[in-house]
């Protein structure tokens, strides 16, 4: 067993050092300490606790047996603009200066990591520990030229950021992502993450994302994955909160073969607070996985998360919510809530609250439902006229609205709302 | 309008109707009366069609066709309307949005277009106000929260919004207070015609004050065992079901 896990990170290591230039943005502590992590823990399979449901391993042994890293370069993204944000375009793993706009927002920095100076790069590898997680660690070790956007203290911006992560391959390819958004504090940005696979063959993304958010800042965060057939992506963002900063974000996920979310929030001081949102919806094969973890360390702070999905034919949805509550996290209060809907007896959702609470002064709860479509209210329905398919629909659409409607950015909510209607 | 004959449902191995018989003529209302559990409410879901139950035998022809054989939607556009005695509550959905997408689905199964907006908002206004319906209802989640006498009234007010040919009141008379008990039932006097039907269950003359009943039927244990004038009403409230439950238990063994 042991061999053969050692065996898919090394044919990785192989593959990609030898299509790859070396990175010069990682410091070589924490590249050689991936990569022995890598050698040593391998690419986790369902052995692996947190990867139970996630056979990684597996994915990689059936789906990318022959990695060729045959990327192709993307030159229009236009389609995929969103009229009213700043776009930054992320191609491969590389940020494409020449995509993106110009980042004439005042208040607004960004470098790509080939540019940063040591202060930058010293930020690097803060919050995701490349002894942690297996596509952590992968993604030090071959992470592309990312980027580092920094909002300064006190700047609300006044336009939504949308970075465009892309992926195009004509061979079975392996994309690592990375970015570090800083907010300053007292500032607040709005900031649309979506992740898309344009070309025609499998891409496995390995996206990684550390945010920091400073004291009294806010971050409106919106992830939306919708990478098709030819998506795998293994999505890791590591957040910290500092005092009375606030990180609102909604995950919805429409395809994607393999999509896995490690969603860790670290509440690390006073008075913050942290929303989660999930919505999904899989059908054929697909596995969605929504893994997060909310790290209640201070007194005072509070985080909610509501996680929905909908799943369909041979598909499977996973939610497992930690919440950690430290000795010091008094007057913590911590709620969490997944609902699910199976469409077809083939389909699959395992939900796992894990709650470990060391404070005594808390409030927790959490509660998790899942069921077939409610056929009172179908009949209900059908008893006004309203045929099945169309009263399907309407019920699937409120369940799923629940949490899309909480998209603030109403162009984006309207394209996944009619993304998802039509896929219906 | 409709002819009910010799209508045998069950439910699993439970048969709950045993042989129902009935007919009605556009114009008519017709109310069924009857002890707690003797099938009323499934008589009416077996017309709407519910799926939970199986009709055994018999035979049940709405306007010249066979409804039985049509789905649950169907029947809906032909014309057949169930006001539930429990109306379900669909979080997330709005009223409006609901009842558009029903006037719809019925205009278009009549090979009709969609209703214009501006009308079917304008309808909406005329319909709420006829059954003294909240405006700030119609935008909420279907049924969501309603009160008990909300959701009877909203049941009413969807009733208005699809003008059926047949409409059957399961007990939209319970959860009323004594205003909205009147404001439901000018509603519905409102809305009969020649062209219309109604079939009112209730366990109360109250309602039938203002609905006044050509004929009432009693159900017990599955069966119609008693029909009569509206006076047959006026005669159970007096003396209660003992003596029709003496008799046809008699009957029975
Ligand atoms: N799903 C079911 N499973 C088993 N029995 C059922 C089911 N639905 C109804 N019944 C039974 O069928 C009988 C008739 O029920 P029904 O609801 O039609 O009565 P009702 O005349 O409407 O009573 P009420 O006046 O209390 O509304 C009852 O004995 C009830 O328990
Ligand atoms: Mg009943």
């Amino acid at each position: 067993m042991i061999a053969e896990k050692t065996n898919t990170a090394q044919v990785i290591i192989d593959k990609i050092s030898s299509t790859s230039s070396k990175v010069n943005f990682i410091d070589n502590d924490k590249l050689s300490k991936a990569l022995l992590y890598l050698e040593n823990k391998g690419i986790p399979t369902n052995k692996h606790e947190e990867y139970k449901y996630c056979n990684v391993d597996g994915i990689f042994k059936k789906e990318f047996k022959n990695i060729e890293q045959k990327l192709n370069s993307v030159t229009d993204i236009n389609k995929y603009k969103l009229n009213n944000a700043l776009t930054i375009v992320v191609v491969n793993g590389n940020y494409s200066e020449k995509l993106s706009d110009k980042l004439i927002l005042k208040g607004l920095h960004l470098n790509a990591f080939s540019n940063l100076d040591n202060d930058g790069k010293n930020l690097i590898g803060t919050l995701a520990n490349v002894e942690s997680d297996a596509f952590v660690a992968l993604n030090t070790a071959f992470c592309g030229d990312g980027f580092h956007l920094k909002i300064a203290d006190n700047e609300q911006l006044q336009m939504p950021i949308h970075i465009l992560y892309v992926s195009s391959a004509s061979a079975e390819s392996l994309v690592n992502p990375r970015n570090i958004i800083e907010l300053g504090k007292n500032s607040e940005a709005t900031i649309i993450e979506e992740q898309i696979n344009i070309g025609d063959s499998k891409v496995f993304t390995n996206f990684l994302s550390e945010k920091f958010i400073g004291e009294n800042a806010k971050l409106n965060s919106y992830t939306f994955q919708n990478e098709g057939n030819n998506g795998y992506s293994v999505n890791t963002n590591n957040i910290t909160l500092g005092r009375y900063a606030k990180y609102d974000n909604t995950t919805i996920t429409l395809s994607g073969t393999l999509v896995r979310n490690n969603h860790q929030v670290v509440l690390a001081a006073q008075n913050c607070e942290a929303h989660l949102n999930g919505f999904f919806s899989t059908k054929s094969n697909q596995l969605v996985d929504n893994h997060t973890l909310m790290d209640h360390q201070m007194p005072n702070c509070e985080s909610n998360e509501l996680y929905k999905g909908i799943v369909n034919d041979k598909s499977t949805g996973v939610f497992n919510g930690k919440i950690f509550v430290r000795r010091d996290a008094q007057k913590t209060n911590a709620y969490q809530s997944s609902k699910n809907i199976l469409l077809s007896d083939d389909a699959t959702i395992n939900t796992k609250p894990q709650l470990e609470i060391y404070a005594d002064d808390v409030k927790c709860s959490h509660g998790t439902s899942t069921g077939k479509i409610d056929e009172a209210a179908v009949f209900y329905l059908n008893a006004r006229g309203i045929g099945r398919e169309s009263a399907k629909k309407l019920l699937l659409n409120a369940f799923a609205q629940e949490v899309i409607n909480k998209i603030e950015v109403e162009e984006l909510k309207e394209k996944i709302l009619n993304l998802f209607e039509n896929e219906l | 309008m409709i002819s009910i004959k010799n209508l045998h449902a069950s439910i699993g191995e439970k048969e709950i109707l045993r042989g129902i018989n009935l007919e009605i003529k556009a114009g008519e209302i017709h109310a069924v009366m009857g002890p707690n559990g003797s099938g009323k409410s499934t008589l009416a879901s077996v017309l709407a069609g519910r799926t939970d139950y199986e009709v055994t035998q018999g035979e049940v022809i709405f306007n010249g066709k066979n409804l039985l054989d049509l789905s649950p939607e169907d029947r809906a556009r032909e014309g057949l309307f169930l006001a539930f005695q429990y109306p379900v509550e669909i979080p997330g959905v709005s009223n409006i949005n609901f009842l558009k997408t029903a006037v719809n689905e019925i205009r278009a199964y009549k090979g009709q277009e969609d209703m214009p907006a501006k009308d079917f908002l304008a309808l909406v206004k005329e319909k709420q106000k006829l059954v003294e319906l909240d405006g700030k209802l119609a935008n909420r989640s279907v049924n969501e929260g309603f009160s008990g006498g909300e959701k009877k009234r909203n049941e009413i007010f969807q009733m208005a919004m699809l003008n059926p040919k047949l409409a059957i009141l399961d007990e939209t008379d319970s959860g009323l207070d004594i205003d909205a008990l009147r404001i439901v039932a000018s509603g519905v006097n409102a809305l009969k015609s020649k062209d219309n039907a109604y079939i009112v269950i209730t366990h109360y003359q109250r309602l039938l004050d203002y609905i006044v009943p050509d004929f009432v039927h009693i159900l017990y244990n599955g069966k119609i065992v008693k029909s009569g004038g509206k006076e047959l009403a006026l005669e159970l409230e007096a003396k209660g079901y003992d003596e029709i439950k003496e008799k046809f238990e008699s009957l029975e063994s």
